[in-house]
């Protein structure tokens, strides 16, 4: 190990409060703006620090009163919860066959490539014949039609994740237990799936967060409390006539605690998973 | 077992995804290309056929040359800021100091934060009125009149800017970061031993490693950078005066504001066409810059 200078190890400190403080500072701002009066954050000079600590906004958002504010909240998250979860379970169940088929069979890849491409193409490429679309089928403003289009960017995904998962576990393993007379699908369901349920585990949970953070095609397909999910509900609330700011922040610490929790909560897989996309591409 | 059984197979077992790739994706991809041609409103019947009216009309229009200016400075700025200062903070986290551990988790944060939240995180940072910008700037002195930093501009990109590489230069720390790890050791003792000075250590001996990481985390952003929308629409809605008025944005506008489907389908295919380029000559870099490192 080299040693450092007192001088280098007082600027290392330095850099790395400041770079704590450039992270931190906006989020506890977000916070503080949740839990502050009204009237603290339009005052001049502006309080950092809330006189009385004020929780009363998450019960207003989180009510259910019929037509309040809290119900077209609530109704928004429950929307996000379904969407993304709908998209998630048919993007792992598309995901599963197909990445264990590229992964055994590596001639079929370049479909997967081809499938992972479709990333590049921007939303507003396929907007219009999607809105007619859905439109014809009778699936704008509706839950489903929504999952439908984000199972297309979730699956190519979380098919890339499984198949490198996959790719983990030795085919020896199964030919193996096919050598003992099990059939593929017994060997699958007994051998190889269970040895992959972290990495599906895994996909899931990314597949839901890019569901959740999905603001689009949210923004086009749906209009009103019936599909219109969290993230256009919260654009609504900045852009509209709130006067409360603290409740658009609110808001914001509501829609931010999933990702920020399974971020915080998943950090190793997370950066394993970053990295190995970083090296193999 | 035959090869032909197992391509077989592995093709029945592909067949849902790319079934739905094809409805979902593939079908309006070719339908966008299609519509380009015509002049078709987005509600009403289909429209007429008018060849290359959409694309002659559009190359000639100063909107065009302006989103595609305020696209293009808006990815170069944003993604190169967020890949020197994500390699700083790479190289900081490589160095021990107290609190390393904790340092890195908060890392994640911005980078787990929705997008649209983010917005209107920065969007509330940055109110005239009542901002947390203004009042910290007058507060110490730097600024003696509150100003609208989205409403001019002068300011708003360069605002937007901002808040998008606060967001995102993590993920490069991350990722450079883990690069860092795999140097060996005796790589970065020997070359101290020869008497390397921190830059040549930086360019010759830690930059091979980070080389190939960072070009794909280069091209990922550019491609992001270059398909912007969400905090765009959020903090700004292009305005004001048009200034943050990107391709995405545009498109959007065309298509669904002024419902002109046929025009809006041939911007779009622009943009999809530069993206796809950027990508291609990015993918052949890589693949040199991968070669080079091995």
């Amino acid at each position: 190990m080299e040693r450092r200078s007192l001088l280098a190890s007082i600027l290392i400190h330095a850099a790395a409060l400041l770079l704590a403080a450039v992270i931190v500072a906006p989020i506890f701002w977000l916070f503080v703006m949740s839990i502050s009066p009204a009237a603290d954050l339009v005052a001049r000079p502006l309080r950092w620090w809330p006189g009385t600590v004020d929780f009363s906004r998450y019960a207003t958002l989180l009510s259910t009163i019929p037509n309040s504010a809290g119900a077209n909240f609530v109704a928004s998250l429950l929307n996000s919860i379904l969407v993304a979860g709908m998209a998630t379970v048919a993007a792992v169940l598309l995901a599963v066959p197909a990445g264990w088929a590229v992964s055994r069979t590596p001639s079929v890849g370049w479909s997967l490539s081809l499938v992972i491409a479709t990333y590049m193409l921007p939303p507003v490429a396929l907007a219009v014949p999607l809105y007619m679309a859905l439109a014809a089928f009778g699936l704008l403003n509706s839950v489903f039609g929504l999952a439908l289009v984000y199972l297309t960017i979730l699956a190519p995904f979380t098919t890339w994740l499984m198949k490198s998962g996959f790719d983990g576990i030795p085919r020896e393993i199964e030919q193996a237990a096919m050598m003992d007379g099990a059939s593929l699908l017994a060997t699958l369901r007994i051998i190889t799936l269970p040895l992959a349920m972290p990495i599906v585990a895994t996909a899931a949970l990314f597949a839901f967060l890019l569901g959740w953070d999905e603001f689009f095609y949210a923004l086009l397909f749906t209009s009103d409390q019936r599909a219109r999910t969290l993230t256009v509900a919260i654009a609504d609330l900045a852009g509209g006539r709130v006067s409360d700011y603290g409740l658009i922040a609110t808001a914001g610490v509501l829609a931010a605690l999933p990702p920020v929790l399974v971020g915080l909560i998943m950090q190793r897989a997370l950066i394993s998973g970053l990295t190995s996309g970083g090296v193999k591409g | 077992m035959s090869s032909t059984w197992m391509t077989t197979r592995a093709w029945l077992l592909m067949l849902p995804l790319l079934v739905i790739m094809l409805a979902v994706i593939g079908w309006p991809m070719v339908d966008t290309v299609r519509l380009s041609f015509t002049d078709a409103k987005l509600i009403g019947s289909g429209g007429a056929f008018v060849g290359f009216d959409n694309y002659l009309k559009m190359l000639s229009n100063n909107n065009f040359q302006r989103a595609l200016y305020a696209t293009t400075w808006f990815a170069v700025v944003s993604v190169t800021a967020e890949m020197v200062i994500g390699v700083l903070a790479a190289l900081l986290l490589n160095q021990r100091f107290y609190g390393r551990t904790v340092l890195r988790a908060l890392l994640i944060l911005p980078w787990a934060l929705p997008t649209v939240v983010n917005a209107t995180l920065w969007r509330l940072i940055y109110n005239p009125e009542y901002g947390a910008l203004n009042a910290a700037l007058t507060q110490v002195g730097l600024l003696d009149s509150y100003r609208s930093w989205l409403g001019e501009p002068g300011t708003a990109m360069t605002a937007l800017i901002i808040a998008d590489c606060w967001k995102n230069f993590p993920l490069v720390a991350l990722i450079a970061l883990a690069a860092l790890q795999a140097v060996p050791r005796d790589i970065t003792s020997a070359s101290l031993v020869d008497g390397a000075g921190p830059f040549a250590r930086f360019r010759f001996v830690i930059l091979p490693y980070l080389a190939g990481p960072l070009m794909v985390a280069l091209v990922l952003r550019t491609i992001e950078a270059f398909k912007v929308f969400d905090i765009i629409w959020v903090m700004t809605r292009g305005g004001p005066a048009n200034s943050t008025r990107t391709l995405s944005i545009l498109v959007y506008q065309e298509a669904f504001s002024f419902q002109r489907a046929g025009s809006g389908a041939s911007l779009a295919l622009v943009v999809t066409l530069i993206v796809t380029v950027l990508a291609i000559g990015y993918g052949m870099l890589v693949r040199r810059t991968a070669g080079s490192a091995a």
